[in-house]
């Protein structure tokens, strides 16, 4: 698929502070490409260079191809964006906001097309309020009908989440697939949290410090075979004995007389629980845990090899 | 540009907080109306106590066009800090809400945003002045009527003729125009620093007041920089007044004030062009 926006060495300063550190990654059309890291870890500084808010140090961001800072107006036309809060003019209803931003385009945007993004977004009806009156995830949603208005190839939608109950939560996570699968949008969405990104995200990037940790397929960093299970069960004292001689302690990772952790295929659970059981563990919960959760939280934590390969 | 700043005149009118200037202006007007009302004869006799020993002064001397005059010397403090209200929040109001990232996020340039918002600004004071203009020389006229206006100065009084005024006003408003489109290019240059409105609003009074000390204050070390500060010839349209008029002396005002508004304006531009949003 051809390349829509891609970074090259991106490298951005705060006096002696490295907040972006030679970071060059590329999406391709019709990616959901997840942007992961903890907070301050630079996700912002770098999409607000995607952007032209704020201006690289060293490095190019190219835009279909043409560097960014050469025909930055241009090439503003193929992008819609949010970035952190969705902050409006509150004073003015939700249809003045979107119509105000839309009259920012090059393009004549009718009024049909504004209609349209309201119900995509799920804001038909509650146009006409004071957006002073919307719900955080109102405001989310006029974001990105304001993101999307001018009919952008690429949405860039940092932290879409923040603020939002677990129902809008959902419901974001549904608008940004029904935004890439059925308006055939390439979406960047950035968050700190993994679960966010890996229940949208075809690609993954995972930046600490600024700097690049790993980025590749989504389904290859979530390989269903390194799941770790996680089993919290009543104190057990001679558990770690009891598992020794049987073929469950190839795949324990920690044990305590808590609970035990274990990395194997999921679908191997039920009958680790039927054993656990059987001999005599009482089991309260079995948690499974992606490997790339525990992998992000590896390499989040150990920052001396970045840039591996998946 | 146009739909731009149709768009940045939509948001300013559709605030409420822009309104309360003009309450304000209004409640200006109208005190020093209602106070020359109940009291004005008292006010014009002790302010004519110098001259009228030697003139026989008669006639409506207590009229509109006179408290206009006075109602126009807010034009030095109060109606500059109206116009920093609203140039000053231009930038800074947008960063502070988080609305100006989202601004630069669409295909308009950072100079064009500052060039409209400068105009916008602009529009505002001259509707301001308008208003003023309209409660002032409107409002005291009706209330007062008209006729030979005396304007005392601190070493001679000029007496000038009914018929002889209102063009006086007219280039006086326009004049204040000129200072108050200064005033507005200071306040956006010092928006263009901050993340919220108060500290460009008060950095503006504040360098008025101070600069305005300077051009008042008859020490020696004041009298070689007063000239070339601005707030020396905000007053300039007080020279309509004068009989004859300074017409020299008030272009060279016209022309300084010009010279701070474009030096504002193109450092505006500047550093907003080097700025990195961080908002």
């Amino acid at each position: 698929m051809p390349v829509i926006a891609e970074t090259k060495e991106l490298t951005k300063r705060f006096g002696d502070t490295l907040a972006v550190d030679k970071l060059s990654f590329s999406i391709e059309e019709g990616d959901i490409y997840g942007f992961l890291g903890e907070n301050g870890a630079g996700k912002s500084t770098t999409i607000r260079m995607l952007l032209g808010l704020i201006y690289p140090s060293e490095g190019t961001v190219y835009i279909k191809g043409t560097a960014f800072n050469n025909r930055k107006r241009h090439l503003l036309q193929h992008i819609g964006a949010i970035i952190e809060r969705p902050d409006m003019y509150g004073y003015l209803s939700g249809w003045d906001n979107l119509r105000m931003f839309a009259s920012m385009s090059d393009k004549h945007i009718p009024n049909a097309r504004l209609h349209e993004v309201l119900e995509i977004v799920g804001l038909k009806g509650r146009e006409t309020d004071k957006v002073r009156a919307y719900s955080q995830g109102m405001k989310q949603r006029l974001g990105i009908a304001i993101a999307m208005v001018h009919n952008p190839d690429l949405l860039i939608l940092d932290e879409p989440t923040n603020g939002l109950d677990p129902q809008g939560i959902a419901e974001m996570r549904k608008l940004i697939m029904q935004l890439s699968k059925e308006h055939g949008k390439t979406i960047l969405i950035s968050s700190h949290l993994l679960h966010e990104i890996e229940q949208v995200a075809s690609k993954i990037l995972v930046i600490h410090k600024g700097r690049k940790m790993v980025e590749g397929k989504a389904a290859q960093l979530l390989n269903p075979g390194e799941t770790l299970i996680e089993a919290e069960t009543l104190p057990c004292e001679d558990i770690a004995a009891k598992i020794a001689p049987t073929q469950w302690q190839q795949f324990v990772q920690n044990i305590d007389p808590a609970g035990i952790t274990f990395k194997m295929h999921p679908g191997q659970v039920p009958a680790l629980n039927k054993w656990l059981v059987e001999n005599g563990v009482q089991v309260l919960e079995l948690r499974s845990k992606h490997s790339l959760e525990a992998y992000f939280l590896s390499l989040t934590h150990d920052t001396a090899t970045p840039d591996r390969a998946i | 540009m146009i739909p731009l700043l149709r768009i940045e005149l939509y948001k300013i009118f559709h605030r409420p907080r822009t309104y309360i200037s003009f309450g304000i202006i209004t409640a200006i007007a109208l005190v020093i109306q209602l106070a020359m009302l109940a009291d004005g004869k008292s006010f014009v006799g002790f302010a004519l106590q110098a001259v009228s020993e030697q003139f026989d002064i008669k006639g409506n001397v207590l009229n509109g066009y006179l408290i206009t005059y006075l109602i126009l010397q807010t034009l030095l403090i109060h109606i500059p800090l109206l116009v920093a209200l609203v140039a000053g929040d231009a930038l800074a109001g947008e960063a502070n809400i988080g609305t100006l990232r989202l601004l630069l996020t669409k295909p308009i340039s950072r100079q064009g945003l500052v060039l409209v918002k400068f105009t916008a600004s602009v529009i505002y004071a001259m509707l301001l002045l308008l208003w003023l203009a309209i409660v002032a020389l409107g409002l005291s006229t009706l209330l007062f009527g008209t006729g030979d206006m005396i304007n005392l100065k601190s070493d001679a009084f000029v007496m000038l003729l009914k018929d002889d005024i209102l063009w006086r006003y007219l280039a006086a408003f326009a004049f204040a125009g000129l200072a108050m489109m200064c005033v507005a290019a200071l306040a956006l240059l010092l928006s263009v620093f901050a993340d919220n409105s108060i500290g460009p609003i008060i950095g503006t009074m504040g360098i008025i007041i101070v600069l305005t000390i300077f051009s008042t204050l008859q020490l020696p070390i004041f009298d070689a920089i007063s000239p070339y500060l601005f707030t020396t010839h905000m007053i300039g349209w007080k020279g309509f007044f004068d009989a004859p008029v300074p017409y020299d002396a008030i272009g060279r005002s016209a022309l300084i004030l010009l010279i701070y508004t474009f030096v504002f304006v193109a450092a505006t531009i500047f550093v907003f062009n080097k700025k990195d949003i961080l908002s």
